[in-house]
């Protein structure tokens, strides 16, 4: 097995742990394959470059904190719902769209 | 008499020490975490289905993190451990939590928090570009997921994190571009504080001649000039200043970025404790007792998020913190162990508390980098406002207080609530109004202390 995967136009590399069971998903209707134990962020960022779009129009965000504190990561699925993904185990069949700005986390008012 | 009721926030090192104490002493607190596991930060445990070993994982801790867990396996069927939980606010005696959208509050009759830090950031013009990393966030890619967060990624910032990241990731396989320290060689100062831990500074020389020895460019004393690269592909470029002046540019696709920790304090704040600026830090933290006693009653706090003594330290200042707890509610058999340990685990923290002033020393917080951030830079990633809007707030518009050139700006406001723009917002408002950093404040922590699913349902 080589010790680090990397999938062409995915931002992270993997450097092991990859004898896990696949799990599968779409990211803006496009099928890819992650891995069980995997966090929404990983999956999304293992097969692309991006997790949204800037509100605010700066461009591609793909996270920052890893650890639940920047908010920076909230994505939303085909079904309405809205993942933080980096807190959210990926699951088989979950629709990622990345292509909307996420303008409406979840928010104080 | 009702059972006393304790809650202990967080399950890294400091809150199961804690929660060990209590057990102890024949009670079954409330354990707080809002991680999947427990572990806290730097004992992070892995997916279950992950196979690395302790060694793999944890290095030179993996003995620490094994006895952490286990301590912790062991208490769980004496606990009341609630996993995937936001304790989100605290009024009026209770703890308010939420979890998977139920909500609810729990009076204490004392409330330990231990709920740890995060990486302290420094905007870089570019920062907000996909690529851009904290540093704990590198480490989180790989200890949780077995990811490097680029093909080549360079590490910037100051502390023992920078080096300790780097070559986790060097270990791992993976490819770096540069480490660059803002910090120059520590000063002489630095020594004796340094000293008091002995291991752990030789510990982190060697990490830094491993690096040197890989043919990784590492510069110290560096100035970090911006982020380079586009809107739809993120960073490709680190740009930094040598010391000496000449800029070198290190091609990367990932930028790991900190500047040691800045202490996780929302939650104390809304208990209303009292604070007190650290110097040695540059940076408002919880005012305790050698105990860990608030000035809030009932609230006791220990670990990095009251005083960033390391896992080491966060462990003895978890067990002091419940001790003093117990004395303080007169419950034996807790009281007596009080008596019998607190000298002993006050030494301990002291001694660490002597070697965290040595690192201050030696990887000082770069404010003037802050406070020179060119007008154009980034300083929140949240809303994309720049360092000129937050100085025309504080000059023009009289938000020479920091939460009310927040309010104006509204630096500070966004998505992660202040947390990696607020120790630079202050360097920053401080200089455009050239007032001590002390002087402009410390932004206020808001409840919730973090954003609430939308359809929330109450329980009692
Ligand atoms: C990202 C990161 C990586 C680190 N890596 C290392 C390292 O490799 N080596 C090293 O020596 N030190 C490291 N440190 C420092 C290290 O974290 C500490 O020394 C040690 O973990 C502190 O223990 P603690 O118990 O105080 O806090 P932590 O271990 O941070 O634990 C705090 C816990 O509280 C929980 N929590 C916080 N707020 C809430 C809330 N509102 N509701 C519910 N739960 C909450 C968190 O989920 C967390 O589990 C790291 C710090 C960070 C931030
Ligand atoms: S990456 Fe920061 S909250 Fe998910």
């Amino acid at each position: 097995m080589p010790s680090a995967t990397a999938i062409p136009g995915g931002r992270f590399v993997r450097l092991g742990e990859t004898a896990r069971r696949a799990v599968h998903l779409t990211v803006d209707g496009r099928p890819v394959t992650a891995l069980e134990g995997d966090t929404l962020l990983v999956a999304v960022l293992a097969n692309g470059g991006h997790l949204r779009h800037s509100e605010f129009g700066d461009g591609v965000r793909s996270g920052f904190c890893l650890m639940g504190a920047c908010q920076d990561c909230w994505v939303r699925g085909a079904g309405g719902e809205r993942w933080r993904a980096c807190s959210t185990p990926v699951a088989e069949g979950m629709a990622v769209l990345t292509q909307l700005p996420e303008a409406t986390w979840p928010r104080r008012d | 008499m009702a059972a006393p009721r304790l809650i202990v926030v967080g399950a890294g090192p400091a809150g199961v020490r804690a929660a060990e104490a209590l057990v102890q002493a024949g009670l079954r607190p409330i354990v707080i975490d809002e991680g999947r596991r427990d572990g806290g930060q730097i004992y992070r445990r892995q997916p279950d289905n992950f196979k690395r070993p302790y060694a793999q994982l944890y290095g030179s801790e993996a003995a620490k993190a094994q006895a952490l867990h286990h301590a912790f396996d062991t208490l769980k069927p004496r606990l009341d451990y609630r996993p995937e939980t936001l304790a989100w606010n605290i009024s009026g005696g209770a703890l308010h939590v939420i979890r998977d959208g139920r909500a609810q509050a729990l009076p204490y009759d004392a409330l330990l928090i231990c709920s740890g830090a995060t990486d302290r950031l420094l905007p870089l013009p570019g920062w907000h570009r996909a690529g851009c990393y904290s540093l704990g966030a590198a480490q989180i890619a790989l200890k949780a997921q077995a990811c490097a967060i680029g093909r080549r990624v360079a590490f910037v910032g100051t502390g023992p994190l920078l080096y300790l990241v780097a070559s986790q990731y060097l270990k791992a396989g993976a490819s770096l571009a540069a480490v660059i320290d803002t910090s120059p060689a520590a000063p002489a100062a630095a020594l004796p504080g340094l000293l008091a831990r002995p291991a752990l500074l030789l510990r982190g020389l060697g990490l830094i001649a491993r690096l040197r020895r890989a043919g990784v460019p590492l510069l110290r004393g560096a100035t970090p000039l911006r982020v380079e690269g586009d809107a739809d592909n993120g960073a490709d470029a680190l740009v930094v200043r040598e010391a000496g002046g000449r800029e070198r540019r290190f091609s990367c696709d990932a930028v790991a970025m900190g500047y040691h920790l800045r202490a996780e304090t929302q939650l104390a704040d809304l208990a209303r404790c009292d604070f007190r600026f650290d110097d040695a830090s540059r940076q408002w933290l919880p005012a305790i007792d050698a105990d860990g006693r608030a000035s809030a009653s009932g609230v006791y706090l220990a670990g990095d998020g009251a005083r960033i003594l390391g896992a080491d330290g966060a462990e003895a200042a978890g067990r002091l913190a419940a001790l003093a707890a117990l004395h303080d509610l007169g419950l034996q058999p807790g009281a007596g162990q009080y008596a019998a340990e607190h000298k002993a685990l006050r030494a301990r923290l002291a001694k660490m508390e002597r070697f965290r002033r040595g690192l201050a020393l030696a990887f000082p917080w770069p404010q003037a980098q802050a406070a020179t951030l060119p007008d154009e830079a980034v300083v929140c990633r949240c809303e994309t406002i720049t360092a000129g809007e937050l100085r025309r707030c504080a000059t023009e518009l009289g938000g020479s207080e920091l939460n009310r050139a927040k309010a104006f700006s509204r630096v500070g406001m966004g998505r992660c609530q202040g947390r990696y723009c607020g120790h630079a917002g202050a360097e920053i408002v401080a200089a455009a109004c050239n007032a001590p950093v002390q002087q402009v404040g410390r932004l206020r922590g808001q409840a919730p202390v973090k954003p609430l699913p939308l359809d929330v349902e109450v329980v009692q």
